[in-house]
């Protein structure tokens, strides 16, 4: 009935500093399209290692990995770049947002490097989605001058901003007060209410119980 | 405004850090304005002394070269040439050498119909003394059409008193320089008297004095007309010694040199030949321009190279998060680069202004008085060359400056940055 947006087989990573060790084990997970996925487990059981590799950033693991139907396991280097700027959007634990640049052109960049719409229609998208996050009212502040839950929010339309089919986060509430990880919790609910994929990474377990399925990994493998 | 996305990212980089940005740019600017300057001045003295030293050396010199050597023209004639034999000739001296160029007009007339030349001027030069009382000074005096010789070395031009015209209009006038004159106690108007080496001896109305600005013409060289001197050394109409030929292009006087000496059968130089030493002189200067400035380059490269890789240091989430956005290897290559670049083409279009302006200015400041020496400013060149070399040159060196951190910056983990 629903489309798969990720699937991955039989995932193993190793890490080579200072030992050789292995941090996967055969790890295979699905993603249907809509879903909203949690990743949790202990500090070091390797979950944020799955999602760098599941996000592309990280090429060096034995296995498969399709996303949206295409395999992205062994693809060069540009072309990977170029795939997760059209298809994945990301959130992390430490927003990185560019501090030189207005919030709103953070919001932009992504899409300004797809190059899809002109710059006037990528205004407006990001104007939008700054709206969707409350933000709108500081798209010409500098980056650098909001607080930490504001500059998640930024992050959050700015991994919004090329429609991507799946959106990945690595702790998105892992620095915030309380109060803010309520707001970016409530956030991540309308976005899967809205259809989107979405996997999180957290150890959160308030945050991962309200999410549609928890998968919970234990030293390098989900049982 | 619709600069592409990675130029408009280094862009605000560099912006975000103007001082970091200026004194990078002041490196190279001032690298560039001081290559500007020291090879505008340089070539400017190159050009100063290649013109003194054409002021007074014909482009190219033809004259009888008589040679020393006569034991084969002696052995040949009254000896069998056996190979047993050995024939010692000592002392060997000739009755009679002839010093002037034979068939003189044959070859002026043939010279002036090469459209090469620009003029020809035949002279018959001789080393007279002049008397001064009880001293004798020895001076060159060239026979000379005035009007030719005028046209080589622009005699009118530095006339300190008199006309070189009326070496023609007054019987027997002589031009001398003004020391010379200065030496005799003679002014314009005045009669020297001068003895030949056969012992011939002619008076002389002084028609003008000259200064060029060296001994060599000021001190001890003098001008009569060439029937004077014909008349002195007691010769005929033809008697020429030496032709002394200017040339449009003056890069082609050494081949033209070796041209004419081929088809006339007389030893022509060249003025490069001549003056090798000027040439050694002006490579030396010009080595010097280009290490002290490329030195300058270097330190203000270094200076790109220390400050990129600062920045490359600060930046490596930025890097992360952009590679994690989907910008490629060479984009953050681009990225970086640009700002190499454009510290580059900024601080060299400074420095190319500012070289200009402190070139103009050197070649408005008065020369130190000399009584020997005429020029009025410092002697400055400006020439595009000079500057197209030096924007080149700069681009360059802050391209490879910036290379290095840029391609660091390109080769970033985001994996190893993003996780903390």
């Amino acid at each position: 009935m629903s489309k798969e947006v990720l699937r991955a087989e039989k995932l193993n990573k190793y890490f080579y500093e200072p030992s050789r060790f292995q941090v996967l084990h055969d790890v295979s997970l699905s993603l249907q399209k809509g879903e909203f996925v949690s990743i949790v487990g202990k500090s070091g059981c390797g979950k944020s290692t799955l999602l760098y590799l599941l996000s592309t950033l990280d090429t060096g693991y034995e296995g498969a990995i399709e996303i949206n139907g295409v395999g992205v396991t062994g693809l060069q280097e540009d072309k990977l770049a170029k795939f997760r700027n059209e298809h994945i959007g990301f959130v992390f634990q430490f927003h990185f947002l560019l501090p030189e640049f207005t919030v709103l052109e953070n919001v932009m960049l992504p899409a300004l490097k797809l190059g899809r719409f002109d710059a006037g229609s990528i205004q407006q998208m990001a104007l939008e989605k700054l709206k969707e996050m409350g933000m709108e009212e500081f798209g010409g502040k500098i980056a650098a001058k909001l607080s930490g839950g504001q500059q998640q929010r930024v992050a959050i339309a700015r991994a919004l901003i090329n429609n991507p089919d799946i959106i990945m986060a690595d702790e998105p509430t892992g620095n915030l007060d309380s109060a803010n990880t309520a707001i970016i919790l409530e956030i991540f609910r309308k976005l899967a209410a809205q259809g989107n994929t979405i996997i999180v990474v957290t150890h959160d377990l308030d945050f991962a119980g309200k999410s549609d399925r928890i998968l919970e990994m234990v030293d390098g493998r989900i049982p | 405004m619709k600069l592409p996305i990675n130029i408009r990212i280094s862009k605000v980089h560099l912006l975000s850090r103007k001082r970091q940005t200026a004194i990078a740019m002041l490196g190279v600017t001032f690298g560039i304005a001081m290559f500007i300057l020291m090879i505008s001045f340089m070539k400017g003295v190159n050009q100063f002394l290649q013109d003194i030293m054409l002021s007074v050396t014909p482009d190219i010199h033809m004259y009888n070269d008589f040679k020393t050597d006569y034991s084969t023209s002696v052995s040949s004639r009254y000896f069998d040439q056996l190979p047993e034999k050995w024939i010692i000739v000592r002392h060997p001296k000739p009755k009679q050498i002839h010093l002037n160029l034979k068939n003189a007009p044959g070859i002026i007339a043939d010279l002036r119909k090469n459209k090469d030349v620009v003029a020809v001027s035949p002279l018959v030069s001789v080393q007279l003394l002049f008397n001064y009382g009880p001293v004798q000074l020895g001076v060159v005096v060239d026979g000379v059409d005035i009007r030719e010789e005028d046209r080589l070395f622009d005699i009118s031009g530095k006339m300190d008193e008199g006309r070189p015209d009326q070496l023609m209009t007054t019987e027997n006038g002589i031009l001398m320089g003004y020391k010379l004159a200065d030496k005799l106690h003679v002014t314009g108007g005045d009669i020297v008297s001068a003895t030949a080496p056969s012992g011939a001896q002619m008076r002389f109305k002084v028609v003008g004095m000259y200064k060029f600005g060296m001994a060599l013409m000021d001190e001890y060289k003098a001008y009569i007309s060439t029937s004077s001197m014909q008349q002195l050394l007691g010769k005929n109409r033809d008697y020429i010694t030496d032709i002394r030929i200017k040339v449009k292009d003056l890069n082609q006087a050494k081949s033209m040199a070796a041209f004419f000496s081929n088809k006339y059968n007389y030893k022509s130089d060249d003025w490069q030949t001549v003056n090798a030493s000027l040439e050694a002189g002006n490579l030396i200067r010009d080595m010097l321009t280009y290490v002290v400035s490329f030195t300058m380059l270097m330190v203000a490269g270094f200076g790109i190279y220390n400050i990129m890789n600062m920045v490359i240091t600060g930046k490596l989430k930025d890097i992360a998060i952009l590679k994690a956005q989907g910008f490629a290897r060479k984009d953050i290559l681009q990225i970086f680069l640009s700002q190499s670049l454009i510290i580059g083409l900024m601080g060299g279009l400074a420095g190319l202004l500012l070289g200009f302006l402190l070139s103009y200015g050197l070649s408005k400041v008065p020369f130190p008085e000399d009584e020997w020496i005429v020029i009025k400013f410092f002697p400055v060149t400006f020439d595009v060359r000079h500057y197209v070399f030096g924007m080149v040159f700069g681009i360059l060196t802050t391209l490879a400056a910036g290379l290095l951190p840029a391609l660091k910056a390109a080769k970033i983990d985001p994996v190893a940055i993003l996780r903390g």
